[in-house]
């Protein structure tokens, strides 16, 4: 578990929040900017002194009332926005400098370099001066440095915020990749809804320097207790396996929750487990079995529930995949005058029309 | 003019212009070496401070690019002399003065030439950005780590043009050097006093020379600055 209380006065507003996670996979911290996420990040790390905070990684206090471990000897991790690559050193002295700090014997499957260097895909990079690499090549290099040092905890601070579209979905992809291969617990930072969707496992939401909440991924995006399914970009994640490629008509078959869908285009390795995003915005609902569309997917769902959206001439609907109770859940943003002439009540099963579908990764 | 042909007769004026030049240098050199020690420390720590005491040190270091020479060549020599504070200090080496030495040349030279090596060095240290210190933080480097293959090494442009600075600086003072030093040859006669008494003594030709060797030197010095410090402040 990581177990974080602070309780701090900042400029604009006080930061009290208290969470623990479990300290495994890609654990996401979201909120506004100014909602105070990069403040708790700079507290884990011990860059920023907060007396009074506390801090602990399983068994290990990294700060509480009475101790204090300099950041130096925390073993976290950082990846900063802009990649702080050391420019006096090329790449491959940017690698040594965080390997050569790196405590002999650390954990039990230390991170090798070669390992590191692969994933990363950064060997066509090692001789290289760090202020001729490109964004995206940078934060491949950063994050590599960072892992080199064998970290117990790896903090990314919007990693991806200054990259362009297909860079970013490059640089998550393989924090995937590494999340999945190095059994590393990963703290990412962002207010990019999207970006949190496709890699986190667990949420922490902040709201004003306060958790509004804290849970699984999947869970948290489609409450619709929270801000998050009020947002307009707001959107569900499903578990998929790639069942196959259909040549014919170009499409990648997926498989979720014994539904299967169609995506355009050859994307994942077959029977990988991956990631699907799908915008509430997408997703319409029929009650009878859709005729002629040109909507590819149209698995059932039953209804859960349905909110009002405040403001907005718009209701949100929550459903599970599936005619029974026990798929994966799904938000779907439908018009609040649609919603009324159509009469759906919650435990009814319906076909949604999904009219995009983004897959996130395939391992 | 007669005076300038009476000297270039005098048969010790070769060797006595080398040892003026030898002497020249060997303060310089010493001096910028020294500068350096001090400099780097006090440029570190106040590049981090903020607060009346580092306002306090550094105005105090600054002094000099405001004080007259003969200001600060007077209290040395007070307080350099045998009725100084450090005389005590002295005898127990057996030294009874600093004064008219070229230990105190040396002492004088720091001094007066501190601000020309600290303030680029400062600055030097003020502009390396805090989030690559943090990141070699968060890479278990300590303290002294950092400074070390952090912060010196992006600052290096910064502490080679003090150094440059420094010794050119002290190769060309006079006022310190004629009041702490008093111009004596072989000991602490330098280049530009030497200048001094050529054209005292009217010897226009030799203070030519050497007052053309400084002018094409520290235009030199001028250019490596620029091709050094890339933030062009010189």
């Amino acid at each position: 578990m990581l177990s974080v209380s602070i309780t701090r006065v900042l400029d604009r507003f006080t930061l009290a929040a208290q969470f623990s996670v479990p300290a495994k996979g890609i654990i996401g911290l979201f909120g506004d900017s100014g909602s105070g996420k990069t403040s708790i990040l700079r507290i884990i790390s011990g860059l920023q002194r907060c007396p009074g905070a506390q801090v602990q990684l399983g068994t290990e206090v990294w700060q509480n009332a009475v101790n204090w471990v300099s950041p130096e000897r925390r073993g976290v991790g950082m990846v900063f926005q802009e990649g702080a690559l050391f420019p006096h050193l090329n790449v491959r002295q940017n690698l040594d400098f965080a390997a050569r700090r790196a405590p002999p014997n650390r954990s039990p499957r230390p991170i090798q370099v070669d390992a590191v260097i692969d994933m990363l895909e950064l060997a066509p990079l090692l001789g290289r001066k760090t202020q001729n690499l490109s964004g995206g090549e940078r934060q491949r290099v950063a994050i590599g440095r960072a892992l080199l040092s064998q970290p117990q905890l790896l903090l990314l601070d919007e990693p991806v915020s200054a990259l362009d579209h297909g860079t970013r979905d490059e640089i998550l992809a393989a924090l995937e990749r590494l999340s999945a291969a190095l059994d590393l617990p990963m703290l990412y930072v962002s207010h990019n809804l999207a970006e949190m969707a496709s890699i986190t496992d667990h949420l922490v939401l902040l709201s004003q320097g306060r958790v509004a909440g804290s849970g699984a991924t999947a869970q948290m995006l489609t409450d619709l207790s929270l801000p998050l399914a009020a947002r307009p970009d707001a959107l569900s994640v499903l578990g998929a396996r790639v069942s196959g490629y259909d040549a014919g008509n170009g499409s990648t078959r997926l498989l979720i929750d014994g539904h299967e869908w169609k995506i355009p285009g050859r994307l994942g390795k077959d029977r990988a487990d991956c990631r699907v995003r799908v915008m509430a915005s997408d997703v319409g609902l029929a009650r009878d079995v859709p005729g002629a569309t040109t909507i590819l997917n149209t698995p059932p769902a039953r209804i859960l529930t349905a909110s009002a959206m405040p403001q907005s001439e718009q209701v949100n609907v929550l459903m599970r995949l599936g005619a029974d109770d026990n798929g994966q859940y799904l938000l779907a943003r439908v018009s609040r005058e649609s919603w009324q002439n159509l009469q759906f009540q919650p435990g009814e099963t319906v076909h949604l029309l999904i009219k995009g579908v983004g897959l996130v990764d395939a391992n | 003019m007669r005076e300038s042909g009476a000297r270039r007769e005098f048969p010790g004026y070769e060797q006595s212009m080398i040892e003026v030049i030898a002497t020249s240098l060997e303060l310089a050199g010493t001096t910028s070496i020294l500068l350096l020690l001090i400099a780097i420390p006090l440029g570190w720590w106040l590049a981090q401070k903020r607060g009346w005491g580092a306002d306090m040190i550094a105005a105090a270091a600054a002094l000099p690019l405001v004080l007259p020479p003969t200001v600060l060549g007077f209290y040395l020599l007070l307080f350099l002399g045998p009725h100084g504070p450090w005389a005590p200090i002295l005898r127990l080496f057996g030294l009874r003065t600093l004064a008219f030495s070229f230990p105190g040349l040396v002492i004088g030279s720091l001094i007066y030439s501190l601000p020309f090596a600290l303030t680029p060095i400062r600055a030097g240290f003020a502009a390396v950005p805090p989030h690559l210190m943090e990141a070699a933080t968060s890479l278990r480097a300590g303290a002294f780590d950092r400074f070390r293959h952090v912060a010196l090494p992006i600052a290096r442009p910064s502490i080679v043009a003090a150094l440059i600075l420094g010794f050119a600086h002290t190769l060309g003072e006079f006022g310190v050097v004629l009041m702490i030093g008093g111009d004596i040859p072989g000991h602490t006669r330098v280049l530009s006093t030497s200048i001094f008494d050529a054209v005292e003594e009217l010897d226009y030709t030799t203070a030519h020379e050497l007052s053309a060797g400084l002018l094409v030197f520290s235009f030199l010095t001028i250019l490596a600055l620029r091709r050094f410090d890339r933030s062009g402040a010189i």
